[in-house]
């Protein structure tokens, strides 16, 4: 199992590398003039020049980079108009905002968390019940309308979902609050009524994928030799579908759950838009926008760490679960 | 003494897309307490669908199952689940082909046998459970049970699975094992031992055993009578010497013929049975071996006809289902063996 660990550890890391490398060649050595995006007015020649020279976009690729994991690693010292000493991990200075990008993260990194976790939950909860009750029922009322809705979830689009979760439950009952953030621990309950739209748009969608897709792997499942001998033991129902078929379903759902778990930690930008508030997401699409390299550098690193730390995840739970993996 | 397993007039069919497929057709058998039969037949003749309607184990929204089987005196067919329930596992067990798949591969092995014996020991403590595995892993030849008792199948070797899965079907002392193909899918070595270990079990524990194989070498080591069946049907019946030395039915010498160790020569060349079984939609009519049968044209049309009955020949049991008579078979085989003998 330690081996297991380490081994995991020591790919996530490699892949972090190479996905900061690609990044950084990607958006760092894009010909076009990095820096005349990053000062949309009144810029003259001369503080573009040194905004230039701050950045040290004159150096060598490897000095660059060499300098960017530095900082992200140990801080650095940037220019004055960077706002100087840099702590780590340290991402740059974001001209747009006029901020450390770090400083942006921490504020935004919250708020996505704050949407996707629970909304996670939800989802995972909501779809899981609905493929369970329609293996069980299967070829019954019960299942057609299961498949129904999982059909009918898959198909909708997030923004319709959301305006008409909006329409009714904040502007028509009124029931709730018009959607933004409050921090959790300011005020629970205003940061559950901020997101719970949210929540349930997203939980609406995704969970109709792991509905179908938890059906098939139950159904599947049962017909497996292991369940058959469970029966043949004489269990009740309960035990064999509890203690026999289901854990053996969910390896692949775990699958599935960390990869769309990794990739909305990354931003939901569609969700963010809807509601209207300000996440990982609209942060990235407001740098790329704008032009903000070290602000879409940092979010795409973070995104690929949500990606490589849910996937780090999912092996970890795949080993909890079945004991062959933890072999490897 | 009654037998402890009679089944009547098994039926068991499945709707298909092609129409209603047949898997068993109308049989009958009976086994006592400390005795092995051996079924018998080529792939899809119906042993699996028979070994599962004994533990009521079909699914009835989409198998159709009629007939009568009684277990200890008790009948099976259309009782409740949570009746039959009751039966598995604690009067009738069942060990099968592949036991790697049919163990849970999550689950600890010890862990998966104490189960079986919670089920039906509701009040067994812990410390009593354990004990008992280890028992009953030690009995199947498990070496060092106590360590192995928390491994998982993926660590024991295929010969091990296998008397893990015996030592799991008889946790309970059950009165009736069934084994479906238990060693088909082992080398030969592991394969007499497992049958050794069952040959052992049965008598010590007076179990009746069903061993279902497509192996008639297996037969004639382990079991006690036997039913060689095809395309559903019984096609002949009775005690494993008098079936394996003198087979009645064309069928049951066309088998013999392709399994070498029975033949006693090596060298010999195999003579696999021609054609392939009937769709079990669409089946011949008359005799459903006629398709393939050599003397099927001796008796004019009658074999394509008149499908033939179950009937006793001889002393001891033995039965049969072929419109040939006695005498013409005994000529006929006499010509087999004198020709076979000739082409070597
Ligand atoms: N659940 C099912 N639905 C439809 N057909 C089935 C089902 N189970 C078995 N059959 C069919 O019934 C026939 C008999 O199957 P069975 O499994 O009893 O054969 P078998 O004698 O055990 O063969 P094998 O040696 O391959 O195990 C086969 O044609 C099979 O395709
Ligand atoms: S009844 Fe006819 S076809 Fe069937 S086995 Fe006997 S001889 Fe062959
Ligand atoms: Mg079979």
């Amino acid at each position: 199992m330690l081996r297991f660990l380490v081994k995991r550890t020591l790919s996530a890391v490699l892949t972090l590398f190479a996905v900061s490398v690609l990044t950084f060649l990607m958006f760092f050595a894009l010909p076009r003039d990095p820096v005349s995006g990053m000062c949309p007015r009144n810029c003259n020649p001369e503080r573009l020049e040194r905004v230039r020279q701050e950045l040290g976009l004159s150096d060598p690729l490897v000095v660059q980079y060499g300098g960017y994991m530095r900082g992200v690693v140990a801080g650095r010292e940037l220019g004055a108009a960077q706002g100087g000493h840099c702590d780590a991990p340290c991402l740059g200075w974001s001209y747009v905002n006029n901020e450390a990008v770090t400083d942006t993260l921490v504020r935004v990194l919250p708020v996505t968390l704050s949407i996707v976790v629970p909304a996670a939950v939800l989802w995972l909860l909501l779809g899981m019940g609905l493929g369970l009750v329609s293996a069980l029922r299967r070829g019954t009322w019960v299942d057609r309308v299961a498949i129904g809705f999982s059909l009918t979830g898959a198909s909708l689009q997030l923004y319709f979902v959301g305006a008409v979760l909006l329409l009714i439950f904040v502007y028509t009952l009124g029931w709730l609050p018009v959607p933004g953030y409050t921090s959790l621990l300011d005020d629970p309950v205003r940061w559950a009524g901020g997101l719970v739209l949210a929540w349930l748009s997203l939980a609406l969608l995704c969970s109709a994928n792991y509905a179908r897709l938890f059906r098939a792997q139950l159904l599947e499942t049962l017909g497996e030799d292991f369940v058959r001998t469970a029966r043949a033991k004489g269990l009740p129902r309960s035990a064999v579908y509890g203690r026999h078929a289901l854990r053996a379903a969910i390896s692949p759902v775990i699958t599935v759950a960390g990869l769309d778990v990794g990739a909305a930690l990354g931003g939901t930008v569609i969700t963010e838009t809807t509601f209207g508030i300000h996440g990982l997401g609209r942060t990235a699409v407001d740098a790329v926008r704008a032009g903000d390299l070290p602000t879409i550098m940092a979010t795409v690193l973070a995104a690929a760490v949500f990606v490589v730390l849910a996937n780090m995840l999912v092996d970890l739970l795949y080993a909890a679960v079945d004991p062959r993996v933890r072999l490897g | 003494m009654d037998p402890y397993l009679r089944v009547t007039d098994l039926r068991v069919s499945f709707p298909t897309a092609d129409g209603v497929l047949r898997a068993v057709e109308g049989v009958s058998f009976a086994v006592e307490g400390g005795r092995t039969l051996g079924v018998v037949g080529e792939s899809g003749s119906g042993k699996s669908a028979t070994a599962l309607a004994l533990l009521g184990l079909h699914d009835l929204r989409r198998a159709t199952v009629t007939g009568q089987v009684t277990i200890g005196g008790r009948e099976l067919v259309g009782r409740p689940e949570t009746e039959i329930r009751r039966l598995r596992g604690r009067n009738v067990a069942m060990i099968f082909q592949d036991p790697l798949s049919a163990l849970h591969p999550y689950h600890r092995v010890g862990r998966q046998i104490a189960e079986a014996y919670r089920v039906h020991h509701r009040g067994a403590g812990r410390g009593e459970t354990r004990r008992r595995v280890i028992e009953m892993m030690d009995r199947v030849g498990i070496p060092q049970p106590d360590r192995r008792y928390d491994q998982y199948p993926h660590e024991f070797s295929g010969g091990m699975r296998q008397r893990v899965m015996i030592a799991m079907a008889l946790v309970n002392d059950p009165a009736l094992l069934i084994a479906d193909e238990p060693t088909t899918a082992l080398d030969v070595t592991v394969q007499a031992q497992i049958l050794e270990l069952l040959t052992d079990l049965r008598a010590e524990f007076r179990t009746a055993i069903v061993l279902i194989t497509h192996d008639l070498g297996v037969v004639g080591q382990a079991a006690d009578d036997v039913l060689v069946m095809y395309a559903g049907r019984i096609v002949e019946q009775g005690h494993v010497e008098q079936v394996l030395r003198t087979p009645q039915h064309p069928y049951t010498s066309g088998l013999l013929a392709s399994v070498p160790s029975l033949r006693g020569d090596p060298e010999a060349d195999l003579r696999p049975i021609p054609g392939s079984p009937p769709s079990l939609t669409e089946l011949p009519t008359g005799c459903v071996f006629h398709p393939r049968c050599r003397h099927a044209g001796a008796l004019g049309d009658r074999c394509r006809t008149e499908p033939p009955e179950l009937r006793v020949v001889g002393t001891g049991g033995h039965r049969l289902a072929c419109h040939l008579p006695t005498r013409e078979r005994a000529r006929r085989r006499a010509e087999d063996t004198t020709r076979a003998g000739v082409a070597r």
